[in-house]
Formats: structure tokens, sequence, C-alpha cells
């Protein structure tokens, strides 16, 4: 490994995996991005392959092979709305090979320390007859040469990539069987609400308690059995923390397990001593670190306490709600439509567990034939992944360029005819910002209610995630078009002529 | 029970409370209707429509009184009219109570059901039967219909071959409903309108009706709120008032219609345009003043005239506006005492039930079963939800400077002290006695790649967070290079770990890079 090639080539898919992640910036450019990482990703692990220290690359190619053929079926068949699963089911892959790594790192150790007494000596103190030492692969001979402070850090920083990677693991299949619902492909089936053992977090603490114990005494010499129950923690951990949010706040779930498995992969990249995986682990650590803090700011709560699960209790008395839901059928919609000259659609979780989107994307194809103004407005945390109802729109072939982030697109609702809220809720209650009572005081919200019209494509009269009544539903100029998000565009779609 | 409308004997008075179209609602609720030959014939609704509607035309006034139930007028009734109430007769109309307590206090004694229109609360639930509204839209509209017959001018600038002719400029102070209903047509007659009102919250109201707000300058904290007063300007500090006068001086010279709406409840209007004002303007200017019946807002109204000054100016303090549109504020009357009645007959089956636990019911309500029952209780819901006192200030732009000034001293603070403390915990690590130079260097690159991973991430757009995900995802298989350098090795035990996990990485590279490049390829500009 301590070659000059491979480390060149490592630097080379540094510098192209960076590129690939700051070329995401734009529509345009990401379509290049994609390219540079996988390039990157292919250099990294040719490298690796045909460099020195590496064996069995035969054996390699053919796991490569039978993962890729995996992949590929997932990644073509997968639904668009199923990509939050896809993504937290993934990020487990990750974060189990991390585990397995590391516990081989561990198994290497402690071969290396036996070898150090056959011939004599102890680890990390003194060093190994010529002929012991050529014997040993590359990552041996690395450990070989370590001194024993070095020898300990290696150790903190593989319990701490087996850890971080048991935690990403079990959370990430929890979150999995959370966003599946009932098309899991998983044995058990997992209800989306928060759930919580009792003792609630204080279970976790105490697994996390347990785990620092657990890492001192593997440190001062107990052996593996301390790693493996180690390990067990972290996968409880993992379980038990997920299993505790509900499913609306799986967008900031699935970000901190992505930011998870990229520390995994950094912890594990230190005890290998290989800087390509360091960076890289940093790089996805920190991405999926930002991409959290921008969901809880959306969402007006800290990191904390979407970890912790559920809302705060309310500060104080929330304000009454006034007046009464006005049902509306489809031509009504249709007539107020037909009159508008500017449309906004604000779509939510629930248009994507309708499946509506070709239905919302052929209404916006029929209103922009006409010469209408129609635009999109996305909420941070509309959906279930970041970004999901941007890459749904995009799969029902809407343009990009009139889908508008919620600053860009909020002073502009007191100049809107209409606007229509497609399976949201939360992401427009106006009581985020009148009522200092609500839980969800203080979160921003997409001002709708500043148009001349909204309607509110809502499957019943029930509450949101939050459990909080809507105001936005009894205004004045709001009007209920009650039932399944396609079902009603179905009927809508006849009508606008 | 049957509900007559008789025809009204005030002088002048065209209005009828029961149209054709109403009666044949209230004929839905299960009543019966009745009206007095020729009540509707100077609103055009002819004898023949209300026979045709299903209604008892009756000759006299006498038999109507004598056969209704419940009697809908729009006037008071007059002492005449008052003496043919009867006990258990309900009366809708128009009754002033707080001038007219003799004639309540009759019709209380004599047992009947009086419902004053003019007392009907103001709450979001009574605003269909708010006739008070409903008339002051008419007569807003009509004001500025009136001041245009009197003007001798476009109101609209036009450049026409023959020359130039400059837009009117209108005055509406007082922006209740009939201010807003006057800013309406005066602006769609397309004339340059200015708006003045003591509530500053009614601004917002101005300015979607397409005029300007006449800003005054004022410490708002002596400010009336309406909110608290049932929608209505309560009176204001004399400071307040001097201020608005020197203000409408200042602005007098300029206008060539004032339309004045200002009433204060149970008060006489307060005079807003005084004598000086009126001097000051241009000759041919004219002046409409609402509020005449209670004295005017104008120094120079007389009631029920049209007086011009000697400088040329009219001013018009007719009382009778929406009686001079009799058919558009009958059709609107009558659609208010409609829907009374719609409150009063909750089953639909033509029996009256006067609930007085009601707010509306109860409020509207001056006599019941011999008693008077004036002034009413607060109702028990709040008129109109309370504003939030937060007036928003313009921002000077030394203050605006001032705030970028200090945002960016913040700013360069938390930056500042966010670098200590990162390069304090860089340096306490690498103070440790005995840390290895080997380990620091895989630290230093471990910090510059959150470092570079932080300032790459911010810019990702908002929309792409999902291919993001997506690819960190496959970048973080990068794990596999660990597994590939472990299976070389002797142990059978890492092997097979090894070979799982290059197994489970793969399946991600290859999984996150193609569902990558499909989302990105579904991404179109339009």
């Amino acid at each position: 490994m301590e070659n000059a090639f491979t480390i060149a080539a490592y630097v080379v898919a540094a510098i192209l995996f960076i590129l690939s992640l700051g070329g995401l910036s734009g529509q345009e450019s990401a379509k290049r991005a994609v390219w540079y990482g996988i390039a990157g990703m292919a250099i990294a692990v040719l490298a690796t392959l045909f460099g020195p220290g590496s064996g069995m690359w035969l054996l390699s190619l053919i796991l490569i092979g039978g993962g890729a053929a995996v992949g590929y079926q997932l990644a073509t068949k997968v639904q668009m709305t199923q990509m939050p699963e896809l993504v937290a089911i993934m990020h487990s892959l990750v974060g189990l090979a991390a585990v397995f790594v590391g516990f081989n790192a561990d198994i290497m150790i402690n071969y290396i320390g036996n070898i150090f007494v056959e011939n004599g000596g102890v680890l990390g103190a003194g060093s190994l007859p010529a002929a012991a030492y050529a014997e040993l692969s590359t990552f041996g001979q690395l450990i070989a040469k370590k001194s024993s402070v070095e020898i300990g850090i290696l150790r903190v920083e593989l319990v701490l990539g087996i850890w971080i990677g048991a935690v990403t693991f079990t959370g990430s299949v929890i979150a999995y069987a959370k966003l599946a619902g009932g098309s899991s492909m998983l044995p058990f089936k997992v209800d989306t609400g928060a759930n919580k053992l009792p003792g609630g977090h204080y279970l976790n603490a105490a697994a996390a308690a347990l785990s620092v114990l657990l890492l001192v005494l593997y440190l001062g010499g107990s052996g593996s059995w301390a790693l493996v129950l180690l390990t067990i923690a972290g996968l409880f951990i993992g379980y038990h923390l997920i299993m505790g949010i509900g499913g609306a706040d799986m967008p900031v779930v699935v970000s901190m397990l992505n930011s998870y498995s990229g520390w995994a992969a950094a912890a594990i990249g230190f005890s290998l001593g290989n800087d390509l995986l360091i960076v890289v682990g940093a790089l996805v650590g920190s991405s999926g670190a930002i991409l959290s803090y921008i969901m809880c700011k959306a969402m007006n709560r800290s990191f904390v306490s979407v970890i912790l699960g559920g809302f705060g209790g309310p500060a104080g008395e929330q304000m009454a709600v006034e007046g009464e839901q006005v049902a509306i059928e489809a031509d009504g919609v249709a007539a107020a439509l037909n009159d508008a000259d500017s449309v906004v659609i604000i779509p939510g979780y629930g248009m994507a567990v309708a499946q509506a989107q070709t239905g919302v994307a052929e209404l916006v194809r029929k209103l922009r034939a006409k010469g209408k103004t129609v635009r999109f407005a996305i909420h941070p945390v509309a959906g279930r992944l970041p970004g999901h109802m941007n890459v749904l729109l995009a799969e029902a072939k809407v343009p990009y360029d009139i889908v508008l982030e919620m600053d860009e697109i909020n002073d502009d609702f007191p100049d809107t005819d209409v606007a229509i809220v497609i399976g949201s809720n939360d992401i427009v209650n106006p009581a985020a910002q009148d009522d200092p009572n609500s839980p969800i005081a203080g979160m921003p919200v997409l001002e709708c209610w500043k148009a001349k019209q909204v309607f509110v494509s809502k499957r019943g009269q029930g509450t949101g995630y939050s459990g909080i009544e809507n105001p936005l539903f009894f205004k004045e100029n709001t009007r209920m078009f009650y039932g399944d998000a396609k079902a009603s565009l179905d009927k809508l779609l006849p009508m606008i002529d | 029970m049957i509900i007559g409308a008789p025809k009204e004997t005030f002088e002048g008075e065209r209005r009828v409370a029961m149209t054709p179209d109403s009666a044949l609602q209230l004929q839905k609720l299960g009543h019966t209707c009745m009206i007095e030959t020729g009540a509707g014939a100077e609103a055009g609704f002819s004898d023949a429509a209300y026979k045709d509607a299903g209604v008892e035309v009756v000759k006299t006034a006498a038999a109507l009184w004598k056969g209704a139930d419940v009697v809908a007028k729009v006037r008071p009734p007059s002492d005449a009219e008052s003496k043919k109430l009867r006990d258990g007769q309900t009366l809708i109309s128009f009754f002033y109570p707080a001038a007219n307590e003799k004639l309540m206090e009759a019709a209380a004694k004599k047992g009947s059901t009086v419902i004053a229109m003019d007392m009907v609360p103001r709450i979001s639930r009574a605003q269909k039967m708010d006739a008070l509204s409903s008339m002051a839209n008419i007569a807003g509209y009509r004001a500025v219909i009136e001041a245009g017959n009197n003007f001798g001018r476009f109101f609209t600038g036009q450049v026409t071959a023959a020359g130039k002719v400059p837009p009117a400029k209108v005055l509406v102070v007082g922006a209740g409903v009939a201010g807003l209903a006057a800013i309406g047509t005066s602006t769609s007659l397309g004339a340059i309108t200015y708006a003045f009102d003591v509530r500053p919250e009614v601004a917002e109201q101005i300015e979607s009706m397409g005029a300007e707000f006449v800003f005054l300058e004022f410490d708002d904290s002596e400010l009336p709120d309406g909110a608290e007063t049932g929608g209505y300007a309560p009176p204001s500090s004399p400071e307040f008032q001097a201020k608005q006068l020197e203000k409408f001086r200042e602005i007098a010279p300029d206008m060539d219609i004032v339309i004045t709406t200002a009433l204060i409840p149970n008060r006489a209007a307060p005079i807003l345009w005084t004598k000086d004002m009126v001097e000051m303007m241009k000759p041919g200017s004219v002046i409409v003043d609402l509020a005449a019946e209670k004295g005017g807002n104008c120094e120079l109204t007389k009631m029920d005239e049209k007086v011009v000054t000697d400088n040329g100016v009219t001013i018009i303090g007719y009382t009778d506006f929406p009686s001079q549109m009799a058919s558009q504020s009958s059709t609107l009357y009558s659609t208010n005492i409609r829907h009374m009645l719609t409150d009063l007959t909750p089953e639909k089956d033509g029996v009256i039930v006067h609930d007085m636990e009601d707010d509306v019911i109860r409020g509207a309500t001056i006599t019941h079963e011999k008693a008077v029952t004036f002034p009413p209780p607060p109702p028990k819901v709040a008129a109109i939800a309370v504003q939030k006192k937060e007036p928003i200030k313009e921002k000077t732009p030394e203050e605006i400077r001032a705030e970028e000034v200090a945002a960016f001293k913040k700013q360069t603070q938390t930056q500042v002290g966010l670098i200590a403390i990162g390069a304090a915990v860089l340096l306490g690590i690498g103070s440790i006695p005995g840390m290895p130079a080997s380990f620091m260097q895989h630290f230093i690159v471990f910090v510059l790649s959150v470092f570079i991973g932080f300032q790459v991430i911010w810019n990702v757009a908002h929309s792409l967070h999902t291919p993001l995900m997506a690819v960190t995802n496959a970048i973080s298989s990068i794990i596999i290079l660990g597994a590939l350098i472990q299976i070389g090795s002797t142990s059978l035990l890492i092997t097979l770990l090894a070979a799982l996990g290059i197994f489970m990485a793969s399946v991600n590279i290859f999984g996150g890079f193609l569902v990558t490049r499909r989302m990105l390829a579904m991404f179109q500009k339009s």
C-alpha cells in the first residue's frame, strides 16, 4: 500500500469526488458531476485492486460483478416515490461493511500480536524478524511497524468505525422499514409512528454508557468479546433511536444516517491508514450533517429534539380555530383554474403516497399551454427525503425551472390567483406564524393563504403529522377538495379546457 | 307564519323590505308572504311580479298590519304605524333605538317584539344580515355618482385631439364600508383616489382598493384600535384631530372631489372639513357628505340639501342615497331580512323560534315579551380579532446601513470565534503528550476534508438534495478499499468478512451511481 502510484491515484480520485459533490450546485452541471464520481470510484478501486498488497483480485472482481448486478437491479427497478427507502437501505449496507472491515482489523491486530509473541516480542515494541515480516500482508506489515501508542489510537479508531457502522446499520434498516411501510422487503413490519421501549432514552443513554465502558475494557486488552458486545450495543442504539422517531421526521433521520455512514468510513480510514477513505468519509459526513441542519432549520427544531423524537408540548393554550371547512367539487376547482392567471402548486408527502405526480404534471402542462403562469413551491421538508418532491416532479417531466424553493416564492403569493395544496399540511400551517403557542411556532412555512384562493387536496379532515389543527383549512379563501389526490386530479383534468 | 311588508310611509322613501325573489326564499322556509299593493312600485317591483312569486297582495296597510305575524319594514315605524302593532307581532326594520326610545317603549308595552336591523352585531356570522353595511355600500357608490353628476370634468385623465384632460383627484375620508365602496367606484372611474382613516390597520384595505392612504405622522401608541369597538372608529384625541386637520388643509387645494363618511357610534359626526378648507378648494369642486344625517363632516353641510358656496364648491348633504337606488337597495335589504328570518326559523318549518341565547338575535332584539331589551349585553364572540399592534416601521437608510454593519460585525465575530475554537481544539489534540505524528498526518487530511465538504455542500441546490444523498451514499462505499486490502489475508474469517464487505459496498456503488444518473436525467428545463 505504501506505493507512490496508488497514493497518486487516490489524490486523483479524491479530487474527482470533490468535483462530483461541487457539481451538484446546478441541474446541468450535476449531469457531468455524477460521471466525475463514477470515474473517481473506478480509479480508486482499480488502483487498489492492482496495486501492491491486494490479493485474490479475481475473487474481488467476481464479488464486485455480483454486487453490480444487484445494484443495477435495485437502481433500475425502484420507483421514484420509493427513493427514501432505497437511500435508507443503502446506508445500512455501508454501515454493515464498516462493521466487517473494522472486525477484520481487530482480528489482524490479534493475529499480528500472536506472531510477535511467537517471535518472543510484544506488539508495539520492537520489530519482527525480516522473514516473519515479509510473510505478512501489507495491512499486517503496517500494524507490525506501529508503536504501542499508535496501536492504542488504532483501536479507538476501529471501535469508533465499528460502533458508528453498527448504529448506521440497524438505524437504516428501521428507517427503511418505516419509510417502505407495507411494501417493505423485510420479514418484519415496523409501525411508522414513534415507538419507544419502556425506559425511552434512558435505554439509549445506558447503551451508550455501556459502549464507553466496553471501549475502556477493550483498550485495556480484554480481547475481542468487548468489541462484540460493543457492536451489539451500537446495533441496539441504532434500532431503538430510530424506532422512537416518527415518519415525517425521516428527512432528518436519513440525512443523519447518511452523515454517520460517512463518519464510519472516515474512522475505518484512520484505522487502515488510508487517506482516501478519510477524505471521502469526511466529505460524506459533512454533507449529511449539513443536510440534517437544513432540514432541522426548515422545521425550526433543534437536531436534538428531532432525534429525541416527537414534538414538544405546546407552550400555552393554542388559538382556537374559528370558521368552518368548506368543501368544493372538481368543477369548482376547474372553474377557478380556468379563470386564474397565476397558479402555485404546493406538493407534499400526500402527493407521493397517492402517486399523483404524473396527474399534477399533466395539469401543469394543460394550464401552461393556455399561457398561465404555473409554478411549484417546495418546502425544504416536504416529503420524506431532502429534495424528494423535486425528484418526483422531475420524474413526471415537470421542468425544473418552474419548481421553486420556499424563499424564492413566498413573496409572490399575494399576486397569485390560485394556490393548490396537494397532500401537505404542516408546511402550510399559518399557526406557525400567528400563534406563538403552537408547537410549530416559528417554523418557516409557505404563505399560500395570501393567494386569492387556496384549494387543498386532502384525503379527509384529519390533522397532519404533528397533530396540529391547521387554520388554513378554515380560512375564508380556502376550499377543501376532499379525496385521494390522484383520483381528484383525474376528475379535474378533463374539466380544464 | 305570515310575513308582510307594507308600503313605506316616510316621505321620499322608495325602498321596500320584500322583493319577489326574497318572497320565494321566505316561502321555502315555510312562511307565507303578504305585501301591500304598490309597495314595490317605486323600487321597480310590480304587484304582478309579487303575485307570480306567490305573494298575497293586500289592498290597505291596515289589512297588512292586521294579517301579518311578522312585519318587515325599512324605516322605523311612524307613530300611526306603531299604533297598529299588536301583542305577539314581530317587527323587523331599522329602528335606531337610542334615538327613538319612546317608540321603543310604546312597542314594548304593546307586547310586540322588535328586531332592529341597525342593531345586528358586527360579527362574522351576522355579516349576511348586516343591513347597515349593505346600505352603506350603496351610499358609497352613489356618493361618487352624485359627485360626478355635479362635477364638470372627467374622472379619468385623457389625452385627446382637443387637448389634455387631467384626472380628477378624489379624497375619501373614513374607510368604512361606504368609504371603501366610494374608493372602489372612484378608482374604477379612473380618478386618482386618496383615502384617510384614523385606524391605521385599514391602510392595507385602502391600498387593496387602489387608493393611496393619506399617511399621518403620529405617535402610534395613541391611535385608536377600531377592533376593540366592533369595527367602528372611536373618537380620537384632540392632538390627533389637530394633526389630522392640518393634513387636510395641506391637501385641500388639490382635491376636486371630497367624500366624507366619518361616523362615530351614538355621537354627532366629527367636523373634519372646515369652512376654511372649503374656501381653499378650486371652483367646481364637489363635496359629498355621507354623514349629513348626523350633522355632517363638513362644516357647511346642510342636511338633505345641495348648497353651492361663494367660491363655487358644491356641497351635497343628501341622506337618501340608498333610496335613490331603490331597486338595488331593496334587493340587498330584503336579502338581509331574509337571512334574519332564516336564523329565526331554524327548522325551516315556518315556526319562528326567538332564541334570546343567540348572539345575533339577542343583539338585534330591542323589545321582547313586553320588556325593553335594549341595550344588549356585549356579544359572546368578539367582533373582530383584535389586531396585534405591531406597526411595521419603514426603516431609514441609516438604520438599514447600521443593521448591515451590525450583521457584518456579528458574522465576523462568529467566524473568528469558530476559527479560534477550531484552532484551539486542533492545537490541543496536537499537544497531547505522546501523540504520534502519523496520526496527526491523517488527522490533518480529515480536518481539511471536512472543511472542503462544508464549503462544497452549502452550494448544492435544494432541488438536488436527493441526488446528493444518492451520490454520497455511493461514494461512501469507498469503504470497499478497506475490504479489498484485507481480502488477501491468510485468515479465512478475515477473507470471508472482507468478501461480504466487498459485495455489499459494490451493490451500493453501482446502485447509488445508477440511480443518481436516472434521477438527474429526469431534470429537464422548460
